[in-house]
């Protein structure tokens, strides 16, 4: 029963970048992230000054740029949205290749694509480094309210015990001969959609018995040790006060 | 001396209007370790669920060493009482063994080094020191019974209720599981099928049938009545005698 592929984000690896505590790198990649935002969007060499810190880390890091970019899909709907904007937008406009385009929606569409290339690909960064597990603990550990980090763990082991579940269920079918080839024997499959949310639901309800017979109150005890030195928050921080100082330039 | 566990006329029938105890009588005294057996669908899971407090009794009372289970003490109940549910897969939800394993003392307010080390004692205990770091869910059958033992003996009750532990164990652990047991020195309730298993561990067996106790006396005794154990749809495995 293999249930628990689902976390692809993660790329295991040995380098100084993974072995850094969860939080602190939740924390300095948050940084990072306003860092981005907070850039003013003219300031072009900055959003470079940027990419060059990121793969700065990824360097040390040892992920592979195209691990990277695969895991950067789930940008592409701002990218369309960031190359529509130029042609809709009002204000100003300007010529290109024969095509009116608003300068004003331009610059926005820049700084939609720019920031949130940058933001998604800080976002990666930190969960191709860090299991799923630490960040969680990472997140309570930052005191991020408790009810936000039980409810991310959950969902963590609810789609492995649905996954799993779902698994058990197509197995009992198929050891009992049914081979779901054509359209007309699709039936069981879909029956068993219902079954698996029944079951799912019922097992979960089991879950959360077991979990307070073992003194759950409602919220996650902390795991872990939890000492983290200074020399780990000015080493993991650097890059992000270099963003930081990287931003504020921008403005000068 | 207060026993460990009292149960008194305990009935309980489920949402669904299906009643599985009627009027059960059981007491524990400190430091027993008595068998619960019975045929499929007697209430032994049933029962045991109302020792911590999952299922509240529909009439009558249970108290857990003179404390009676009501929502005032569950806490205090769930510290004391222990229970390994039937199914390993309900009991294990974390990420990694190691964070299971954790969890429950973790709640009861144990906190580091202590926590890791009762991680590596409980773990230790039933021979899955090894697999700390992996996740239970990629685990087979028989280990995963064996960390969710070690998730419950992490907490260290003073009550543990086992059911049927020796399910799904290879002949080996199921061996070592007999000789931990042996040497926690605790009250503890097994439910089990395994009559062998039973009579290797609890002196005192107690025999429930439809929803009430049929029989409760010393386990030899019981095992030796041919008639009986038929009558109640127990049997010991083939070539073994007592
Ligand atoms: N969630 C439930 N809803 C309704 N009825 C239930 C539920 N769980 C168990 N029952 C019923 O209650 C009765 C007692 O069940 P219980 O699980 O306590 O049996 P058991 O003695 O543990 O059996 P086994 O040896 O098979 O584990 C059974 O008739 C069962 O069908
Ligand atoms: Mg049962």
């Amino acid at each position: 029963m293999g249930a628990g592929h689902a976390h692809t984000l993660h790329h295991v690896g040995d380098s100084p970048v993974h072995r850094l505590p969860a939080h602190v790198k939740i924390v300095a990649a948050f940084l990072m992230v306003i860092a981005v935002v907070a850039t003013p969007r003219e300031a072009f060499w900055v959003f470079g000054a940027h990419l060059a810190l990121l793969v700065g880390i990824w360097v040390t890091a040892r992920i592979p740029v195209a691990a990277i970019a695969a895991r950067s899909l789930i940008e592409a709907p701002f990218v369309a949205l960031a190359v529509l904007l130029p042609f809709f937008a009002t204000g100003p406009r300007t010529e290109f290749l024969g095509l009116s385009l608003s300068v004003d929606g331009l610059l926005a569409g820049w700084n939609i694509l720019v920031k949130g290339t940058l933001g998604v690909l800080i976002s990666v960064t930190l969960g191709m480094t860090t299991p799923v597990r630490d960040l969680l603990a990472g997140l309570a550990r930052l005191r991020v309210p408790g009810m936000v980090t039980t409810i991310a763990t959950l969902m963590v082991r609810y789609l492995e015990v649905i996954a799993a579940e779902a698994r058990r269920m197509r197995l009992a079918r198929v050891a009992r001969g049914h081979d779901p080839r054509f359209l007309w024997q699709i039936g069981p499959t879909v029956r068993g959609v219902g079954t698996l949310f029944l079951r799912s639901y019922e097992r979960g309800e089991r879950v959360h018995l077991a979990m307070l017979a073992r003194g759950y109150t409602g919220s996650m005890p902390l795991l872990g040790v939890p000492t983290t030195g200074r020399r780990t928050w000015a080493v993991a921080l650097a890059p992000a006060a270099a963003a930081v100082l990287f931003a504020t330039a921008g403005y000068a | 001396m207060t026993p460990s566990l009292e149960v008194e006329g305990l009935a309980f029938a489920y949402p669904d209007g299906h009643q599985a105890l009627f009027g059960v009588d059981l007491r524990i005294e400190q430091g027993e370790r008595v068998a619960l057996l019975g045929p499929n669908g007697a209430g032994k899971t049933t029962l045991v669920l109302h020792l911590n407090g999952v299922h509240r009794a529909g009439a009558g009372t249970v108290r857990v060493g003179g404390l009676e289970v009501a929502k005032p003490h569950l806490q205090e109940i769930r510290r004391r009482v222990g229970v390994v549910f039937q199914d390993p897969d309900d009991q294990l939800f974390m990420p990694t063994v190691g964070d299971d394993v954790a969890f429950g003392p973790a709640n009861f307010g144990v906190t580091e080094p202590e926590l890791s080390l009762r991680v590596k004692q409980a773990l230790g205990a039933v021979g899955m020191g090894e697999h700390a770091d992996r996740s239970p869910m990629h685990l087979s059958g028989g280990q995963r019974r064996r960390v969710a033992l070690a998730t419950v003996l992490a907490c260290d009750p003073e009550i543990l209720v086992l059911d049927e532990p020796s399910s799904n164990l290879d002949p080996v652990a199921r061996r070592e599981l007999a000789e931990v047991l042996l040497g926690l020195d605790r009250t503890m309730l097994m439910v089990t099928h395994d009559l062998p298993y039973a009579l290797q561990l609890c002196p005192r067996s107690v025999v429930i049938d439809e929803g009430v106790v049929v029989a409760d006396g010393p386990t030899r005794d019981l095992l030796a009545d041919p008639a009986f154990l038929a009558a109640h749809r127990l049997e010991l495995p083939f070539g073994f005698s007592v």
